[in-house]
């Protein structure tokens, strides 16, 4: 499969899949977008259809309810894309580990780029992630 | 001799007024659009390079044709609607510079392009077979049944004013006479045709056929890579070259560069309802055109008959 590469950091589509958290970590993503973080300043657009999606921002315990929608959803991204589980939940499911109803962290599902961890990380580490990512990618070619 | 006017011909639809010319101010513009958007909100913005990298940033990612689909129409629609607003383009700006090149009927032609737009987002969405799509394509066929009643009413009345439908014959009548918006039929008709203009381009208060946060995208759900491009490109350079049509028609005068002042007020008027005024929905922007919007141009176009 093809990577993110440099053509692609100064302009990234993020779609928001929200995978049973607990709404935390959502309300912080949205913090991103609004005027005090403004990632649109980056070139990051949040876009309503993972069709159009380069980057999944993945948050919450996955639970057997939505772990066939999350594989779908990570199925219709076009691809080059880049998965980050944002939160603890999505990294490493902190308490609701061996739950009854958990289906494991979300590298076990899906493919995993960036890791964010925090309950729920702020805006600054969410956006400290994507540059760190960016970084490294522009470093790499 | 014949080969220079084939290259002319080229270049016309290639570089100026045509596809190189329309994409670049297109992004321009869509940066100025999103800048001041920004700014409304209180935000810093993109770059000025922005569209530019969102549209190659594109072009490199994966194209998926939906299953189940039809194939060509959902290949093919995107680029008839780019080729539309080259046309378009084309004309609108190629006898505004020499209006004697101008054919009869040059602006039916012109009407009729516009229309295409929306026909080819239908029949793109329709062919992806994305319930989503065929939401935004129902809502996207019933605002052209909205928009376009008032809109062509407006253009009657500086075809009645001048009494030619070539573009121009409409110029040059203008450059005799002054603008026709100076007039009182002139001047109901142009302030209603910029809402037709903004329903026309999908721009908030009427996006609904789109409506990302509402279904997702509507119309371009299922597009991705070099053919979402493509529509992105088509909106991006509407809203270049749909403000100039009506322009033109209405407020050319004979200080030619007039028309980008003009333009830049226009495009302004345009950001700022964009961002004071709420999604309209589907039944709600049916109602304003047929009534307000509709009485409007109807009142334009008797003023123009009776000739003031
Ligand atoms: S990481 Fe914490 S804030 Fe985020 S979804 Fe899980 S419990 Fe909620």
């Amino acid at each position: 499969m093809q990577s993110i590469d440099n053509k692609f950091t100064k302009s990234l589509f993020v779609f928001h899949a929200a995978c049973s958290p607990c709404n935390n970590c959502d309300i912080e993503i949205l913090d991103c977008i609004a005027p005090k973080y403004d990632i649109e300043r980056l070139g990051m657009q949040l876009v309503g259809s993972p069709r159009h999606a380069d980057v999944l921002l993945v948050t919450g315990a996955v639970n057997k309810k939505v772990v066939h929608r999350i594989k779908m959803i990570y199925e219709q991204t076009a691809k080059p894309c880049v998965v980050v589980a944002v939160g603890s939940c999505a990294c490493s499911e902190i308490i609701f580990r061996e739950s009854y109803n958990t289906c494991g962290p979300l590298d076990k599902i899906i493919p995993v780029d960036i890791y964010i961890p925090g309950c729920p990380p702020r805006p600054e580490a969410i956006i400290a992630g994507l540059a760190k990512y960016i970084k490294s990618r522009k470093n790499a070619g | 001799m014949e080969k220079i006017e084939l290259l002319s011909y080229f270049f016309d639809y290639l570089v100026f007024p045509g596809l190189l010319f329309v994409v670049a101010s297109g992004m321009l513009v869509s940066w100025i659009d999103r800048k001041i958007t920004a700014r409304l909100q209180w935000r810093v913005g993109p770059g000025l390079l922005q569209p530019y990298y969102d549209i190659r940033k594109l072009f490199l990612k994966e194209v998926i044709i939906p299953e189940g689909g039809n194939k060509w129409s959902f290949i093919i629609a995107p680029m008839c609607a780019l080729i539309s607003i080259v046309i378009i383009s084309n004309i609108v700006l190629k006898y505004y510079i020499d209006p004697s090149g101008s054919f009869v009927g040059d602006i039916i032609v012109v009407i009729y392009m516009f229309a295409a737009i929306p026909v080819a987002s239908i029949i793109g969405a329709s062919a992806s077979k994305n319930p989503y799509a065929s939401l935004g394509a129902s809502r996207e066929m019933k605002s052209m049944l909205a928009y376009e009643l008032p809109f062509l009413m407006c253009i009657m009345v500086p075809v009645i004013k001048t009494g030619s439908i070539s573009m121009g014959a409409i110029i040059q009548h203008q450059l005799q006479n002054g603008p026709i918006f100076m007039s009182l039929s002139g001047l109901t008709a142009f302030i209603t045709s910029i809402f037709c203009i903004q329903a026309k381009m999908g721009i908030v208060p009427f996006d609904y056929s789109e409506a990302e946060t509402e279904i997702c995208g509507g119309v371009l759900v299922e597009y991705s890579g070099a053919l979402l491009a493509i529509w992105k490109l088509v909106k991006m350079s509407l809203l270049v070259v749909a403000p100039l049509f009506i322009i033109v028609l209405f407020a050319s005068t004979g200080f030619r560069a007039g028309i980008f002042a003009v333009y830049f007020v226009l495009l302004l008027i345009v950001i700022i309802l964009k961002n004071t005024n709420p999604r309209l929905r589907i039944d709600q922007a049916l109602r304003g055109f047929w009534t307000y919007a509709a009485v409007a141009s109807l009142t334009a176009l008797v003023l123009a008959v009776t000739g003031y």
